[in-house]
């Protein structure tokens, strides 16, 4: 009975992870196809697609977009999200509750709403669709995440730090510079690599904000169009791989804090 | 007279509503070591934090080497704090934290460094240049946090509580080594504390604190013997205080009439004001009546053995209100439940206004 039970368990744990997993590892397998279709039979291994994928302009300058768009964008949403979360944890303000409650609300506003807000206002102020454009929009969702991380972080211990620092000569910015940034480090890496990831396979704010020069998501979507084919799935292997690294550097720096 | 090093003068702060100090005037002499002792919101830390600027006082200004600085920040003015949890960079090498002020004159690298090997030499932490602050026990990041501090050769340090989150064998030890780098240094430190053992330890100049107010100041042998207030002789040690009422004056002498009986001591008082006797616990003699005030009989509540010496406390059997506290010999044969006759001299007790 006791063995009964403990094989049910596996196969359920066996069953959710296969339900979870399969889908990747099938898109993965058949990147490594070797004939024209993405469908069993599996004739591969073999890196053609991969090849096709990078020797495909079009394909490798949306890689680089999405690269440039996700480094500066998160590099933008996470100053922006340290500053805001110092003078929170350092200042008296004015309803101090509300306004934090009012920058980490778009975590919980649909991308696409974000999306077609933003459409619409860039058309009323006559900004261009473009990587830029797409870019404030990704600011727009990752800056409030960045704030949280970083918030949550910014315990009252730090205070006599950075008193300590002022004590000792250090101008406002010094302090920041070379006493609060280090010592949030953990915490600003974190925020940095969650909005890089985030970033990296946003698809409908980059839909909607790009025209011409485009970011992955947009460009595998066009590819779709015109059906399977083994060469979406190596992009998306790829897209998926860099995810992965984002996030392991992520669980790395948050969670390998070192003691204070 | 030359002007003090640090002149307080007539400074009040409010938190809100709240007085935490009342019309506070206090004078630093240049090299010395001066106490602030009070209990917990007494306004003492309030007080340290308005000479190291990071509050300025509602009203009354603070001028230091005869400059006002009243609104001064920390950055700019000639005082440094340790901090009562030290406030170490937890990034930086204890080397990097010691040479941290000089960093911020300006100070190259290499001048830096021999001056922060210097004052780690100072504190008995030379090894210690390359470590990391959470590599190092309590007591020695105390000492880096001392170094550190002290290296920008500051005017006034500012210590916060420095010894409270050490154990009390390391306390004591760290007490004399603060003496000790005091008079190395010559800087004049000010300390904030609520041990008045460590008070009597470390002071040239004693200040207790009560209420937002400044009860009693001078040297630590001054304040113990003849404390000024109630309050002072209380909080400074333990005394057993006989409530009474002051009667005539004369020829330097002033009667007291307590609970007692009439007492005739030294002293002035107007008539008629009501009076507290102090009396020091080593002052009270027991057992045959030898002092030349006799206090009467008592009942010994407890006795309680503290290595050199033991702790009695009795009961008045006339005033059974009045509780001594004496201090008796190891030796001594006293036991709970004994009666004994209790006195001393009319030239140790202590008069005080109440």
């Amino acid at each position: 009975m006791r063995a009964i039970v403990r094989i049910a368990a596996w196969l359920y744990a066996i069953a959710i992870y296969g339900f979870i997993f399969l889908p990747v590892v099938m898109l993965v397998l058949f990147s490594l196809q070797a004939t024209s279709f993405p469908i069993p039979p599996f004739t591969g291994p073999s890196l053609r697609w991969y090849q096709a994928v990078l020797s495909d302009p079009r394909l490798t300058s949306a890689l680089v977009n999405s690269l440039l768009v996700a480094v500066l964008s998160s590099l933008a949403s996470v100053t922006l999200g340290f500053l805001s979360a110092w003078g929170f944890a350092r200042f008296v303000l004015p309803g101090s509750a509300l306004l934090r409650g009012l920058i980490t609300l778009p975590l919980t506003v649909s991308y696409l709403i974000i999306g077609m807000g933003l459409l619409v206002l860039f058309n009323w102020a006559g900004v261009p669709k473009s990587l830029i454009a797409a870019g404030v929009g990704h600011v727009v969702i990752n800056l409030p995440l960045c704030f949280a991380i970083i918030y949550s972080q910014m315990g009252d211990h730090q205070i006599n730090i950075e008193r300590a620092a002022r004590d000792l000569g250090a101008a406002e910015w010094k302090v920041l510079l070379m006493i609060t940034v280090p010592v949030m480090a953990p915490a600003i890496f974190a925020g940095f690599f969650l909005s890089m990831t985030f970033s990296w396979d946003e698809f409908v704010i980059s839909f909607l904000l790009t025209r011409f020069d485009t970011t992955l998501p947009v460009e595998i979507w066009n590819l779709l169009r015109s059906g399977l084919n083994p060469k979406t799935n190596a992009v998306g292997s790829l897209v998926f791989a860099v995810s992965i690294v984002l996030v392991v550097f992520f669980e790395l720096t948050l969670l390998r804090r070192k003691p204070a | 007279m030359s002007a003090p090093l640090v002149d307080i003068r007539n400074v009040s702060h409010r938190f809100g509503q709240h007085p935490v100090l009342k019309n506070v005037s206090l004078a630093i002499e240049p090299g010395s070591y001066t106490i602030l002792l009070g209990p917990s919101g007494s306004g003492k830390t309030t007080l340290l934090s308005i000479l190291g600027g990071f509050v300025t006082p509602s009203e009354g200004k603070v001028f230091i080497r005869g400059e006002d600085c009243t609104s001064v920040p920390p950055a700019k003015r000639p005082t440094t704090t340790v901090f009562q949890d030290y406030a170490l960079f937890p990034h930086m090498s204890v080397g990097s934290n010691v040479g941290f002020g000089l960093r911020m004159q300006g100070v190259d690298g290499a001048t830096r460094a021999a001056k922060a090997r210097e004052a780690l030499a100072l504190v008995g932490l030379a090894a210690a240049f390359d470590k990391k602050p959470h590599q190092l026990s309590g007591g020695q990041r105390q000492r880096v946090a001392l170094a550190r501090a002290l290296v920008i050769e500051p005017a006034v340090l500012l210590l916060d509580e420095p010894l409270g989150a050490l154990d009390l064998k390391l306390r004591r030890q760290m007490q004399d080594e603060l003496k000790a780098i005091q008079k190395r240094v010559g800087t004049a430190f000010v300390h904030v504390t609520h041990d008045q053992e460590e008070a009597m330890a470390l002071a040239d100049h004693c200040v207790v604190m009560n209420d937002g107010r400044i009860e009693d100041e001078g040297a630590p042998e001054r304040v113990y013997a003849r404390p000024k207030t109630r309050f002072s002789a209380t909080f400074m040690g333990e005394s057993t205080i006989l409530a009474g009422k002051a009667g005539d004056s004369r020829d330097g002498r002033v009667t007291v009439t307590t609970g007692l009986g009439s007492i005739s001591l030294p002293g002035r008082s107007p008539a008629d004001a009501s009076v507290a006797l102090a009396i020091r616990p080593e002052h009270l003699v027991l057992g045959d009546v030898k002092g030349d005030v006799a206090l009467g009989i008592a009942k010994v509540s407890d006795v309680v053995f503290q290595g050199s010496f033991k702790r009695v406390l009795a009961a008045s059997t006339q005033d059974p209100a009045l509780q001594f506290i004496a201090k008796a010999p190891a030796s001594a044969a006293v036991r709970a439940g004994d009666t004994i006759a209790v006195s001393c001299n009319a030239g140790d007790i202590i008069l005080l206004a109440d």
